[in-house]
């Protein structure tokens, strides 16, 4: 008896739409099994997980707070996956992003720059995110070099970059010695949406980019362009479109994308520039784009469904003294199901009886 | 001298995890499979190195342990990309971003626990020689184990008919599945022993080289052992150049932190990723009259039947 694999006929369409909801179930059974092993109550576990969060408008405003960088971040991401280039550092791209925006506001602190700092600072950061991933779609496009890797790298680098300025130049002087800059001046901070609340601009711009990504991908030649040299790399040779210049282009936009949400990450919610500003949101942007099927919408779901894990796990981890690293765990096992779950989509499972039992029946 | 033996004992010890890592992965991907979980391997087999040894007191039960959890997850690689078809690159992220949060359970309960690190060999009048005695005669096991590692992977691969059948799979799996071999079960085979390698490496770390567990403690060495094979074009010789000269560059930028050479702690820190990337570009340009890549690399294979 075996099981194999079987090429459909054509992609199921059933199955790509239930896909992502049968990858949600298998996970949050897989994550059960976990709670019971290190000694939870898995029912009490996953309702601190997935319910409480959504039953309080405080909870509720910080998922949308949450969704939005990990929104935004997909979205260029899935540009690249669509296009079969893997920018897998955005991570980095955030950073980077997060610290070019900080350099306007740490400049301007205390002076009576007018309001002009915050739309100066917001495109700074996606300036600074677009140019920090041209650098591995160059490498990859001049020299041949892995963009995995080289994106991967400069993760590292970008950190090791926050981290300097924090502890060194930009420290704040009345800040006890704590490796952060100063809290931005009201100029240089994203408004609030609703006074007193936590919900801000950034999530607008991240409503915004979603419809943009819309439009780019189903009604322009370059969103055309960019599915086509993905799928069909051959046909888009012949139909003279220059893959090398679409690497560049998705690396720039989901580069920028990264570098916007890093900033308004920093002007927004944290209020300051300081190590750790990002609980990996620029790795967990890879398993949204997935998990949202590399499509807009989809994204905004899953974006939303990812901020939840972050909200929970730090809820289950005050509550029922949970370790925060379980949402990793679970954001990797989500990963690997949905991936698992989207080869159905175009192959079929087999089961294949022995063909041998006649033959040994004979003998 | 003593400065100087001192540091080529650092070296060593600083090459040899990138070194056990980069030789499982060479395997690998010469049988066409690419498995970017490396770093994700190397971490839990850090976790699970750490965690058997501390159970036991022995540190070759927590080698055991790390090439075990190493091989475990790199089953569930197998499975999904070989089984399944699924697309290696996405995989191989997540098994990594699995094996993060996997190591931070596991090490939660161990953070700021101390073992004693792996003995050290000692010949009575070999290793007591100057200069070269230490250096050949007084390592620990691992180091050993690395060296004889990729000379075994070197002699397989080029020597026997196993290692012809592996790299014609990595070239070609539809020639190789036509001539009748089994291009999935050897795959899982290689995965498998990329796996054991990744666990070993991961478990060097809080086993050898310094003798406590800290999360995230492979620093991207996982990332870069996966550079490393692309440096080496997939050739075993260089790529024990490679991890020696990796592992010189990351002793390096200690050593000039500790010499308090005027520039930022963290530039020197960031020396041995920046490098990678450098390589990376370097070797990358240099080869632009062809690939010598394995052929099927990273590619999708589903058998006909």
């Amino acid at each position: 008896m075996q099981l194999v694999l079987e090429k459909r006929a054509e992609r199921s369409t059933v199955i790509a739409l239930i896909s992502p909801l049968i990858a949600i179930g298998l996970t949050i059974v897989t994550m059960s099994i976990l709670f019971v092993i290190i000694g939870k109550n898995p029912i009490a576990a996953l309702n601190v997980y997935f319910i409480t969060p959504l039953t309080d408008a405080y909870s509720l405003q910080e998922l949308a707070v949450k969704a939005a960088p990990l929104v935004m971040i997909a979205i260029g991401l899935s540009l690249c996956y669509l296009a079969n280039v893997w920018n897998i550092g955005a991570e980095g791209q955030f950073l980077v992003g997060a610290v070019a925006g900080s350099w306007l506001a740490v400049k301007t602190h205390g002076t009576d720059a007018g309001a002009w700092v915050l739309p100066a600072m917001l495109l700074l950061g996606a300036i600074a995110g677009a140019l920090y991933a041209l650098i591995p779609a160059i490498c990859k496009v001049r020299f041949g070099a892995s963009e995995i890797l080289v994106s991967l790298m400069l993760v590292y680098v970008a950190d090791l970059l926050l981290d300097y300025l924090v502890r060194g130049p930009w420290r704040d002087p009345a800040g006890f010695n704590f490796p952060t800059t100063a809290e931005f001046d009201p100029v240089a901070t994203v408004p609030l949406l609703l006074e007193g609340g936590r919900l801000h601009l950034g999530t607008v711009i991240a409503l915004v980019i979603v419809v943009a990504a819309a439009v780019l991908l189903g009604r322009t030649i370059k969103g055309f362009e960019i599915r086509v040299v993905g799928a069909a790399p051959r046909a888009a040779r012949f139909g003279g479109f220059s893959s090398n210049q679409l690497v560049l282009l998705t690396f720039a936009i989901s580069g920028a994308l990264a570098g916007l949400a890093g900033i308004i990450e920093v002007a927004g919610p944290v209020g300051h520039l300081q190590p750790g500003i990002s609980p990996g949101y620029g790795f967990t942007a890879i398993i949204v784009a997935f998990l949202g099927r590399l499509n807009p919408v989809g994204i905004l779901i899953a974006g939303l469904f990812l901020a939840l894990t972050f909200i929970g796990g730090e809820q289950a981890q005050i509550a029922m003294k949970i370790p925060l690293d379980i949402t990793k765990v679970f954001q990797g096992i989500l990963l690997f199901y949905v991936l698992a779950c989207d080869s159905l989509i175009l192959y079929r499972i087999r089961l294949i009886m022995p063909q041998r039992k006649a033959a040994d029946g004979a003998a | 001298m003593e400065l100087l033996e001192a540091i080529i004992l650092a070296v060593l010890a600083a090459s040899t995890p990138l070194l056990l890592a980069a030789s499982g992965e060479l395997l690998v991907e010469r049988a066409g499979v690419l498995n970017l979980g490396v770093e994700g391997m190397m971490i839990v087999g850090a976790a699970c190195g750490f965690a058997g040894a501390w159970a036991t007191g022995s540190t070759l039960i927590g080698a055991l342990c790390g090439i075990f959890a190493g091989i475990a997850l790199s089953l569930v690689f197998a499975l999904m990309t070989l089984g399944l078809a699924v697309n290696q690159v996405a995989t191989g992220l997540a098994l990594t971003i699995l094996g993060i949060g996997v190591s931070g359970l596991i090490g939660a309960g161990f953070v700021g626990e101390r073992i004693s690190t792996a003995p050290r060999l000692y010949i009575p009048g070999l290793t007591t020689l100057p200069f070269v005695g230490k250096i050949l005669f007084g390592e620990d096991g691992f180091v050993y184990v690395s060296i004889a590692l990729i000379v075994a992977i070197w002699y397989f691969l080029y020597r026997t008919r196993a290692g012809l059948i592996l790299r014609a799979i990595g070239d070609n799996h539809v020639s190789a599945h036509a001539l009748g071999y089994p291009v999935l079960k050897i795959r899982t085979l290689a995965v498998m022993f990329g796996g054991g390698c990744a666990g070993l490496a991961g478990a060097y770390l809080p086993l050898a080289y310094t003798p406590f567990f800290v999360p995230g403690m492979t620093a991207g060495r996982g990332w870069i052992a996966l550079a490393l094979v692309v440096f080496a074009s997939w050739l075993p010789g260089r790529l024990v150049i490679g991890a020696y000269l990796f592992g010189a560059v990351s002793i390096l930028q200690l050593h000039a932190q500790g010499w308090g050479v005027g520039v930022p702690s963290q530039l020197m820190s960031a020396l041995p990723y920046l490098a990678t990337v450098v390589v990376l570009v370097l070797i990358s340009r240099t080869r632009s009259g062809g690939s010598t890549a394995p052929a099927a690399l990273g590619t999708v294979f589903v058998p006909d039947r």
